[in-house]
């Protein structure tokens, strides 16, 4: 098999019988799972099913309970320098300014803070962020915040982002208009994405394949392609295809049975 | 903006205005007919006599000064250390902690005489109990400063691909900022009076021998103008606590803003 052939065949991140509990509270379950290189993968599940625990064994801040993960068919090494993860509160540090939060992936990896600044500069004015270098986050709006926190997962140059509820905290329309920002953003630079969401309309709004998690403890109850065009835009909310994904999936999640026991 | 400048001269006018008050009610009772100037002198003769004698409370006010502050910096430099070595792990804490706190019990009236005799008259058993008085708030606000880090942003910096020393220096330690300046303050309301209290066991000058004189001698005028200048000394390095805050994390101040209006 020529190494070109191969590249094609693997997948950027997979993930084979997962299983993680924490003493008694079992929270994932035989999980498996597959990115390719470019793709958009959207995991959707109920709130407390386990998926913040998920990437927090991708980014092996948890080791798992068994089973294994790969990226790019060789196993996650455990400084797992593959992965950049933008943690489901935004975490900005309150104490650094806009600019130096941006930095603090680099600086991490060693890079000298005024050549961190360099390459986080260009991406700045991208990210709607221009005239806020130096504020402090909490100066900024909830939109701002999430781009912030974006820009700071994205400048580390990591092969693949996992993106943990990005606009979970966000008002309605602000939150349309970030997803809509966001897909802007993969078409330009098409990133490996994992993004966790419970929010259907968003999952098939931004995925080219979604991953339905059951309940605590959460195993993969659906995988759906979402076939609809790119780049995609608001109004195809509307398009049949898109309708008929979202009502598959809310069908999914309404009738998944509780695998905990409890209703 | 108005309420905040109204909040603020609420917040000077008050104590004033109580001070003002106190001060009114003892010269009242102390010049109509009070037990006597031995016992209870009137502030405005505690005001002539210690401006009176000025020179000399200044004289004292130096090396009470001088073994506060150095024995302050000695406090800063254990507090810091013990919190790192308590924040290690969880055994340490368990280990190290209840010492820490046998060591807030013991009785400084014992302790006081025990260090001159050990280390003489001169400025190190003040400094050693400075530092013994005040290390205890800053170490466990240090500690609880530690903890208060926020998991997520662990999580995000071990993603990084983040040490155990860069998760301190990045996020454990700026977290305990806010924390350390709030022990900060109650340690120093403390680190004058020790100072003073050491200098009352055994010293040849400072405030606490002055009072001791003083008392010795019936001038509860000079032993009261002693005690305002101590309680200046420790307003004034109270006060100073804040403009250092200020300046090593101007951040918290606008964050509490951000945080209170809306
Ligand atoms: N370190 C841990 N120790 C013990 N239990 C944990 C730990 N981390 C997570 N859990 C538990 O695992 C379960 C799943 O939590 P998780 O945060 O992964 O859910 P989630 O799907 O991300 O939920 P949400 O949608 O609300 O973000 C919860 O019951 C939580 O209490
Ligand atoms: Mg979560």
């Amino acid at each position: 098999m020529s190494a070109e052939e191969n590249s094609i065949v693997t997948p950027r991140v997979a993930v084979n019988d997962l299983n993680q509990s924490f003493g008694e509270l079992e929270v994932l379950r035989g999980l498996s799972l597959h990115a390719n290189r470019g793709e958009f993968v959207t995991i959707l599940g109920p709130s407390g099913s386990g998926k913040s625990t998920f990437f927090s064994v991708l980014t092996g801040a948890t080791t798992p309970t068994s089973g294994d993960i790969l990226v790019d068919g060789s196993p996650l090494s455990a400084s797992g320098d593959h992965l950049a993860f933008m943690p489901q509160k935004d975490a900005l540090f309150p104490w650094r300014r806009v600019l130096d939060n941006l930095t603090l992936g680099l600086e991490v990896q060693g890079v000298k803070r005024a050549q961190a600044r360099e390459r986080v500069r260009p991406l700045v004015p991208v990210f709607g962020l221009e005239g806020f270098e130096d504020a402090y986050p909490f100066e900024l709006s909830g939109g701002m915040r999430q781009r912030a926190a974006l820009l700071r997962t994205v400048v580390q140059e990591r092969d693949v982002l996992l993106l943990d509820e990005p606009f979970g905290a966000l008002d309605a329309l602000t939150r349309t208009q970030m997803q809509a920002w966001l897909e802007k953003m993969w078409e330009e630079f098409r990133w490996t994405v994992l993004l966790i969401t419970h929010d259907v309309r968003e999952a098939v709004f931004l995925s080219d394949r979604i991953y339905v998690f059951s309940q605590r403890p959460a195993t993969v109850v659906a995988e759906i392609d979402v076939p609809l065009p790119r780049p995609r835009t608001i109004d195809m909310v509307t398009d049949p295809i898109f309708a008929g994904i979202e009502a598959k999936l809310l069908k999914i999640l309404l009738e998944n049975p509780d695998m905990s026991g409890e209703m | 903006m108005r309420a905040i400048a109204k909040d603020r001269v609420a917040g000077t006018l008050g104590p004033l205005l109580v001070i003002a008050l106190f001060l009114v009610g003892w010269q009242w009772y102390a010049t109509h007919g009070g037990p006597g100037n031995d016992v209870l002198p009137p502030p405005s003769r505690v005001w002539e006599q210690g401006w009176a004698a000025h020179a000399d409370l200044w004289a004292n006010a130096i090396p009470t000064l001088r073994a506060t502050l150095i024995g302050f910096a000695l406090s800063l430099l254990i507090g810091f250390l013990l919190s790192v070595i308590v924040d290690s792990s969880r055994l340490v804490r368990r280990s190290v902690m209840p010492v820490l706190v046998v060591s807030q019990t013991l009785p400084l009236i014992v302790i006081a005489p025990l260090m001159i005799l050990w280390f003489g008259f001169e400025l190190m058993p003040k400094v050693l109990i400075v530092a013994l008085v005040t290390f205890f708030p800053i170490t466990v606000s240090l500690v609880e400063g530690y903890a208060s880090a926020d998991r997520d942003a662990e999580t995000l910096l071990r993603s990084m691909g983040a040490g155990r020393m860069r998760i301190f220096r990045s996020l454990r330690f700026p977290s305990a900022m806010p924390y350390f300046f709030a022990g900060l303050r109650i340690a120093i309301t403390y680190a004058v009076v020790a100072a003073i209290f050491a200098e009352y066991a055994g010293a040849s000058e400072g405030l606490g021998i002055y009072m001791q004189l003083a008392k010795n001698s019936f001038r509860t005028d000079l032993v009261l103008a002693a005690v305002a200048v101590s309680a200046l000394l420790t307003l004034i390095l109270f006060g100073f606590t804040y403009v250092v805050e200020r300046l090593t994390i101007p951040w918290l101040r606008l964050y509490r803003r951000a945080q209170a209006s809306p």
